[in-house]
């Protein structure tokens, strides 16, 4: 069983203190957000998280695989996700994937062999009056440009 | 008139900030003068309308709440924010995310809930981190907790993340992915008002309905309902985005002109580069698209005006509807089957797959259009695609699959000739996507 870090069990376990005795079910979501910041949800992982929440590991899977916010799989440590939806279609994504699949030599949904990025192409990030728009992390960068996209990616190498 | 956005600066974000303006002055004024119904009296005779898309009269929403019962009722917000075009809600919590939280305080109050959720997209991680610090702020500052000002009332409130569900904007899936499972709506009656969140009673609003409330308790609903037209009060968040000069998020009074909307200088400053309007979806991508023509002018030549009445005007033949206010405005390079086609794509992913016609139907149409946008359809695809829209409305459980069906619907019987240039020229999408350049979105 892969170990949680203390800090990330005592997070959690404050978490469930936000919803009734007996529904800390509904704590899952938020739970699965605080883990895959530490790792993807592997089987191990969704299961050590159906323990803590004390609910059976099929319920963990099953919301797991729901949402798309969720890796079930390794991503690369940064997944830039550029969102494609009519508005910002309008205003340019295409070309931004365009670009972003030269600059990493990866096709949509690929990871780059160094681990470092993946590229995905996501639906509407409610960021229309300022697309075309990708999110990386917990941050949106916003009215992508060639030239921005160019200086996220070095400031991402940069960081390592 | 500003209401939503009103005192809008730089230090409004703070609680200093916003209470410097007048913020939580509602707050104080409910607990020392309001019982919770004469609360939901204002509310009522302000005529709100549900501010997420339905515009179904949020008082009387608020009246259905099973107060019989002795279990807990609760209010969820829906900051769910993902109906492509809209991004109003995003705006106002990250410029006044206390105006939200005092809403929540007043209607919370109204509805006798001491435990109350804001349920936020995942991926708007520092607006959570935001609306938690507000919350903590109006805490120490004593307007959340236990004894509320003294006055007896207690509320807890919380902000909890979802994680890239459309679906979970429609408030059945929303309780469900609040009680950790996935967005599968449940199936109405029971409505929430009677069994909602863990069975309890259960109200859910939009942001910006919850943060109006305020404002209607400092200065009643009937200063609410003066603004406005008829049975659309108020003011309402336009979200502008597309081929418009100036995309953003503009509060406007109900019955302002479309036409003054998208080419005052106040608002969208008109089409980018001087180009032509060709069509606009006005209440988010759920709604029919309309050719300029009936956008701004309905088919009788009156005025078009930003009303729930107005803009419905000639139902689904000849108008659409305000639905969430995302507005998403395209000009002569836009190609219709193109924008179809990618809204198709986005129901057929945010289907949950509970219903048959749904599931089977959004995809279906997804492939259907890439085939005619891709230069590989045929005319019969054309009709396939209205067959296919007409069995999925109104055969499913949620909106989504209206939601699904109206965009290709209307796009077809308002831009028909363009989805047949595409079957008899097969090198047109060539043609007119190499105009849509980056370049272009950023000349103005």
């Amino acid at each position: 069983m892969p170990k949680f870090s203390d800090h990330l069990i005592k997070k959690i376990q404050e978490k469930i203190t936000c919803y009734p005795e007996g529904k800390q079910k509904s704590a899952l979501l938020p739970v699965l957000h605080m883990v895959q910041e530490e790792n993807f949800l592997s089987p191990e992982v969704m299961d050590e998280v159906a323990t803590l929440l004390s609910i059976s590991n099929i319920e963990v899977y099953e919301v797991a695989s729901f949402y798309s916010m969720f890796h079930l799989k390794p991503v690369g440590k940064y997944v830039l996700q550029v969102c494609q939806t009519g508005p910002c279609c309008l205003i340019g994504s295409d070309t931004i994937l365009s670009i972003l699949k030269k600059k990493l030599g990866i096709e949509i949904g690929q990871t780059t062999a160094d681990g470092l990025f993946s590229l995905q192409a996501v639906e509407c990030l409610a960021a229309c009056g300022k697309g075309p728009v990708l999110q990386v992390g917990n941050r949106y960068v916003e009215q992508l440009t060639e030239e921005k996209i160019e200086s996220l990616l070095s400031e991402l190498r940069t960081a390592g | 008139m500003k209401i939503l956005l009103a005192g809008l600066s730089e230090g409004v974000h703070s609680f200093s900030g916003y209470r410097k303006q007048g913020g939580y002055d509602a707050v104080e004024k409910m607990l020392k003068d309001m019982t919770p119904d004469s609360v939901i009296e204002e509310v009522k005779n302000a005529g709100i309308r549900g501010r997420g898309g339905a515009g179904f009269p949020t008082g009387m929403k608020w009246g259905f709440l099973d107060k019989k019962t002795n279990k807990p009722r609760y209010l969820i917000c829906n900051a769910d924010e993902g109906e492509p075009g809209t991004f109003k809600d995003r705006y106002l919590m990250e410029q006044i995310p206390h105006r939200l939280i005092e809403g929540m305080i007043v209607s919370s109050y109204a509805l006798g809930v001491n435990t109350a959720y804001i349920y936020i997209r995942g991926e708007f991680k520092w607006i959570i981190d935001a609306l938690e610090q507000a919350i903590n702020e109006a805490k120490s500052a004593g307007f959340l907790g236990l004894n509320i000002l003294n006055s007896g009332y207690n509320l807890s409130l919380y902000v909890h993340p979802g994680a890239g569900a459309y679906i979970c904007g429609e408030e059945t899936a929303l309780i469900e992915s609040l009680e950790g499972k996935r967005g599968n709506p449940r199936l109405k009656p029971p409505f929430p008002a009677v069994s909602g969140l863990w069975g309890c009673p259960t109200v859910v609003n939009n942001v910006e309905t919850i943060a109006a409330t305020p404002w209607i308790v400092l200065n009643g609903g009937s200063a609410y309902a003066a603004l406005g037209v008829g049975k659309s009060t108020g003011t309402k968040l336009i979200s502008a985005c597309g081929h418009v000069a100036k995309p953003g998020v503009y509060e406007i009074e109900m019955g302002l002109p479309v036409e003054e909307f998208i080419y005052s200088q106040e608002y969208c400053g008109g089409i980018r580069n001087g180009n032509t309007l060709k069509a606009v979806i006005a209440g988010g991508s759920s709604v029919p698209i309309l050719p300029a023509e009936l956008i701004l002018k309905t088919a009788e030549g009156k005025p078009r005006l930003m009303t729930y009445e107005s803009l419905s005007e000639g139902g689904f033949q000849t108008g659409t509807m305000l639905g969430s206010g995302g507005f998403i405005v395209m000009d002569h390079t836009a190609c219709i089957v193109r924008h179809t086609w990618t809204l198709a794509r986005f129901y057929h992913h945010e289907s949950c797959g509970q219903c048959s016609p749904c599931r089977e139907g959004t995809g279906w149409m997804e492939k259907v259009l890439y085939r005619l946008e891709h230069g590989l359809g045929t005319s019969k695809d054309i009709d396939l695609l209205v067959d296919i829209a007409k069995n999925i409305e109104g055969n499913t459980i949620c909106p989504l699959g209206d939601a699904a069906a109206w965009p290709v619907a209307s796009a077809i019987r308002h831009f028909r000739q363009e989805f047949e240039d595409h079957v008899k020229n097969k090198n047109i999408h060539h043609l007119h996507h190499h105009e849509n350049t980056l370049k272009d979105s950023h000349g103005h």
